[in-house]
Order: structure tokens, then sequence, then C-alpha cells
């Protein structure tokens, strides 16, 4: 099942085509990230056309653009915001730039090179939604993005864009950057709102939803940067422009974020719907003696999908009707030389780690897939152990308050799918042992 | 509890950020500020955050033991993370960390004899494409292998400063706190640290060279079919 890509230097025009470079393309200018030059590249200019429509009329045309989130779960940005009831209580837009997920790389870029992007989304959309405060809730690792945001604010509130009564619109707004302290749980949405108020960060149980009950138990809407971060792009360009940018079905340009096994790993900007084959053409080509084995379309909780969806238009239809889920377009790339079952393990140790432990199935489940996988991994491994596997798999789904139990079982199930031989082979000796028994303590 | 005045003024204003009646928001950047001061939440620490909100040491005991950037022993200088996820792992991740913790003969979550420096593995740093990656203080080193990891603690080891790929110029754990606890770079020359790799603009760089740009645009045509209402 293994397909292998040529690598010529200079992709093949149909691939080349593919590339949009809309959000990405102030990143090439080194100091993009001051407000003088963002404002000498069109910084800006979309909140001072934003600002001359009606709050109603700014989410009617979001609603037009067809442009859905971009932080995995891909649901319609403007239907999001017109959930935000407009009844006179205080209400808040939560940015997600909790960027944790494994292979996803897209939103620290994007805060690094090009921070008021997305301080101008912010205020925009906090304009369409009637907020008057909104937070940026920061991954803590992600220092430099956190330094070059708050540097964005201050250089916004004293040009502005941001305080009291914004360009004379009468629109009031602060924008606080709050940095998290660690935890992968809380780029979900519902414990993001929990740590962002001083707790731990566990999931809430839904309904209600956060659009009515969400930061301090008020209207609030949370997006992702890549979200957020594309607004001024689309009030500048216009509704149909941004569709045209993308695929049939599809609105808008993408960031793939290409890891693993190609010549030139990074940041591509395309059209959504772009092919995985398209994508390793941009990126050079597979490695020197490496053949395409397996990938990810968005990230670690996403299925991974065999080499034979190399021609997967990915975007959000077409990678589910191809069994996956296209996430945050994360896609790590995987060669013959690399096993998807020891690959799995570590997923699922990491899913263990970040469990924050509130139900049982997540809590448990992943921690007795560690141990069944290093079994497998140490030599010991017995037939039983697929079973359970899928056991394991079966009693997590759907049985926890959040998505993380729901994605550890991903790539379990994916796996067992495509690469059961490779299980197997651990099994019955074909393949050495790659833990020692006597260190992981399996049993 | 004695902590300095200038702790204090700062817990203020990490306190007022927030909207009144909802100051525990500030906890998380408030344990950031303790660390800052002790180099890690220690029991002043936790007593100094309970007293600043009202709520008692065990509230915030549970909230600091949920997360994996509050140390819970004193950590060193120079905090040095390793990815060892999947993607990382796969490019060398876990060699890194192998030859780090041999090197500083330390395991993960454990600080140097000297106290100087702590080596952790850490889960996905949000830089695959720069895989294998190392932070040290959170700013990173892209594409790293035994070599370079070996030769980057050794230069800390020494007591120099080797500068990130990415990120700002090293400042310790303890002054990158202050920063976490939401408090601006005063450095320029942080705010300037590189944020440019060759996989952040692979992208853009290979549009650019094909001459490829995304379709132009009309930035004034009107948003909707109708003209605009005025806004309020």
């Amino acid at each position: 099942m293994s397909v292998t890509v040529p690598g010529p230097r200079r992709p093949r025009e149909d691939a080349l085509n593919k590339l949009k470079p809309v959000i990405t393309k102030r990143w090439m200018s080194p100091g993009a990230w001051k407000l003088d030059v963002y404002e000498q590249l069109d910084g800006y200019k979309a909140l001072r056309k934003a600002l001359k429509y009606s709050e109603g009329d700014l989410i009617s045309f979001m609603k037009e653009s067809g442009h859905r989130g971009r932080g995995g779960a891909g649901f319609p940005v403007g239907m999001k915001w017109q959930f935000v009831p407009d009844d006179g209580q205080e209400h808040y837009l939560v940015v997600n730039a909790d960027e944790g997920e494994p292979g996803t790389c897209k939103d620290l870029p994007l805060m690094m090179n090009d921070p008021h992007s997305l301080i101008e989304g912010i205020i925009i959309a906090s304009y369409a939604i009637k907020a008057s405060r909104a937070f940026v809730y920061v991954r803590g690792e992600a220092i430099h993005a956190a330094r070059r945001l708050r540097n964005a604010v201050r250089e916004a509130k004293e040009a502005g864009y941001l305080g009291k009564d914004i360009l004379g619109s009468g629109f009031d707004l602060e924008v606080v950057i709050h940095s998290g302290a660690g935890a992968y749980i809380c780029g979900e949405e519902t414990a993001l709102l929990d740590s962002l108020e001083g707790k731990r960060g566990q999931p809430r149980l839904r309904p209600p939803f956060p659009a009515t009950h969400g930061l301090y138990n008020k209207p609030t809407c949370i997006n992702n940067v890549g979200s957020i971060a594309a607004v001024p792009h689309i009030v500048l360009g216009g509704a149909q422009w941004w569709k045209d940018l993308g695929s049939e079905n599809a609105a808008g340009t993408m960031i793939y974020s290409l890891s693993g096994r190609v010549k030139r790993p990074g940041q591509y900007e395309c059209s959504l719907g772009t092919t995985l084959r398209e994508l390793i053409e941009l990126a050079g080509g597979m490695e020197e003696g490496h053949e395409l084995k397996f990938f990810t379309p968005g990230g670690s909780s996403t299925p991974m999908l065999a080499a034979d969806s190399i021609d997967v238009p990915l975007d959000f239809d077409n990678v589910a009707k191809a069994g996956s889920i296209l996430g945050t377009t994360a896609v790590m790339i995987f060669s013959d030389q690399d096993c998807p079952v020891v690959s799995c393990w570590r997923w699922i140790k990491f899913y263990a780690h970040e469990s924050c432990g509130k139900c049982t199935p997540c809590r448990e489940g992943n921690y007795w897939m560690v141990r069944v996988y290093e079994r497998l991994l140490s030599g010991r491994g017995q037939m039983g152990d697929l079973k359970l596997l899928e056991s394991a798999c079966k009693n997590l789904l759907g049985r926890s308050f959040c998505g993380l139990g729901d994605g550890a079982t991903s790539c379990v199930t994916s796996s067992l799918k495509f690469f059961r031989q490779d299980y197997l082979d651990y099994i019955e000796g074909h393949k050495p042992a790659v833990l020692d028994a006597a260190t992981i303590g399996a049993h | 509890m004695n902590y300095p005045e200038k702790i204090r003024e700062q817990a203020e204003a990490i306190l007022v950020r927030y909207p009144e009646g909802r100051e525990r928001s500030a906890l998380l950047p408030l344990l950031h500020l303790v660390q800052s001061h002790d180099g890690y939440v220690s029991d002043d620490g936790i007593a100094f955050c309970a007293e600043v909100l009202s709520i008692t040491k065990a509230q915030v005991q549970a909230v600091s033991t949920f997360y994996t950037m509050y140390k819970r022993e004193p950590a060193g200088d120079w905090l040095v993370s390793v990815c060892t996820n999947t993607l990382c792992r796969s490019k060398g991740g876990q060699k890194v960390f192998d030859a780090l913790s041999d090197e500083l003969d330390v395991g993960h979550d454990e600080t140097t004899a000297d106290g100087k420096i702590t080596l952790e593995h850490a889960e996905c740093l949000a830089a695959c494409d720069y895989a294998p990656v190392v932070t040290v203080n959170y700013e990173f080193y892209d594409d790293m292998d035994e070599e370079k990891s070996l030769g980057l603690v050794r230069e800390l080891k020494e007591g120099r400063r080797p500068v990130p790929s990415r990120g700002a110029p090293l400042c310790t754990l303890r002054e990158i706190s202050v920063q976490l606890a939401g408090f601006d770079e005063e450095r320029t020359a942080g705010l300037e640290g590189n944020a440019q790799g060759d996989a952040t603009l692979a992208g853009a760089r290979l549009a650019a060279e094909a001459g490829i740009t995304a379709p132009a645009f009309d930035p004034t045509a009107p948003l909707l079919a109708k003209q605009p209402e005025e806004a309020k």
C-alpha cells in the first residue's frame, strides 16, 4: 500500500496553482508584527470598512462567505456569531489560541508573524457580536506569540483601534492576552473557559452551550485563531472572493501544516480541497528513501488514512467521506520506515497524560491502552490484545464529556483497520520488540 | 509570605485585567507570578495566591497541580524541553532526550546537581514542521539532533546563552515567568526575536518564486448586495 511520489525541485503547475497566499502573505515581511508595517500592508482597513455596517449585516455577510471554523470542527463562523443572544447582558469573545493538537503548528507562526491580523479580526468579531471584552487564551508555552500579541494590543490601543469609542464608532473593546500553563485539554472550548476562570481545565457538560452559558456563565463566542485572523481578509476581499479561493463546497484558503517525511516540511496555504499528492509535490517530494505509508489529515485526533487516500481532496466533506476528519489540516506524513503501532503507542501515552481525569472511560481507557501497547511492543502481545484495544475504544468513543476521549480512539481504530498486520507482526514475532519489558513494567 | 512590594503591585495589576467580581480568573497568571519569584510554586506562593483571591489554599493547589508549567520543585534557570511526541520522536526526538539525559545525568522533570538546568520531555510543542524540536524556557531551537542539542546544553552549562532559532534571546525561567504572568516584554531585542524560519515561510516563498498571488479584489466593494446601513 505504498505510493512513491516523485520530488521535482519545482512542483508541477497544477500543484503550484493550489497555493493561495492570503493569511500567510504578510509572514514574508519581517516587520509585519509592528503596527506601522501592518498598516502599510492593508492593516486595519477591514476594520474601518466593517464599522460602516451594522452588527447584523456583518453576521449576514460572514454567513454569506461560507467561512467555517479553522480549529478542527469546521463550524460555520457566521452562524456561531449569530448564536450569541443579543439580550443586553454582558457577553464575551474568547479566542482559542491553545494550539497543542499533535501535528498542529499553524496558529503559532501566525501569532508570531502577523499578530495584528488576529487583533483586527477580534475587533471586527467583537463588534459583530456586541462584546466589549475579548480574551485570547494563548498556550502557555507559546511565549513569543504572547509577547507579540501583547505588543500588538498595546500598539492598537495607542492608535485608537482598541479601548473606548474605536475610530469614533462608539464601540468599546478591551482585549486581554491570557497565557495558559500547560494542559492540552484547555484547547477544548469548555475546559478552556474553566481554565480562564482560574480553575482546573476540565470540560463542562453540554448543553447548555457556551453561546448562552459560557465564560462566567454569560453568552460567549469561542473561535480559533485561524477563524478570526481570516476575518479582515474576508471583509476586504468579499464573500464571493473568499468562496472562489476554495473549492466547490469549501470556502477559502487553509494553511496545511506539513510535517514528517517530506523534503520541505512547513506551512503551505492552499485552496481548501488540495490533495496530499499535491501537497507532497509542493513540499519537494518525500524524503529520500521514504515511501508514503500513512498520514493524518488534521492532527493526531483525526483517524489516520493510508497511502491510497493520496488523491482525496482535503476539505471538510471529502475527508469525512474517506473516513476521517479534516481537523486542523495538520498533515503528519509517515513513511514505510515509521511503524503505525509505535506511533499509536506514543499518541495514546499523550492522551493518557493529557486526560483531565474527569470522565472514567477516558481516564482509565487511555491508561490501560498504554499498557496494552507496551505489552505488544515489548514482544509479549497476545492475540486477544487487538480485541481488547477495540473494546477499549468502543467503551471510550462517545462516552466522555469532551472530544479528547473520542480523539484518542481515532488512531487506534484506524490503524487497526489499515495496518492490522503490523500489530500481528509483533505478536507473531515477525518484528523485534521495540520496548524493553523490564523497564516499562509490561505484564 | 515575605513577598516584596513589587510582587504585590504586580498581583494588583493582574487582578484588574478581569471583570469586577471575576478576579479568580487571575489565578493562572498569579501562579506564574509567584513562580517568577520563587522559581517554582512554593507553599508560600500558594498561600499568597489564596490570600490575594480570598480562596482556600486547597483551591489554589488543586489548580497548580493540574498544569505542567507550574513546577512543584525548585527548577533551574534553564528549562530544557524536548518534544518526544510521535512526529518528533519519529525524527529523532527521543534520541535527543536520551542524549541530554545522559549528558546532564537527570531524567524527566529533574534538575542538575548544580541547580542550573531542568530537563523535561514535552508533549507536542506546535512546531512539528521543525521536528525534532527543543525549547529552552519556551524559546524554540528547531531541527535539532543529538549533536546540536548536546552543544546547546553545554553552552548553557558554561553560562552562555545560545540564540534560539525562533523566539527572544534567552532570559531565565524566573524572568520568563513574569511575561507568562501577562507583563510586557521589556527588551526591544526580545520583541524583535526571530519568528521566521524556512518551514514557516515554505509555502509563501514557493508562491512568491513562482509569481503566484491570491486573486485581486476591490476592497471598497460593499459587503452585501444592499447598501450599508449607517452603524449607530
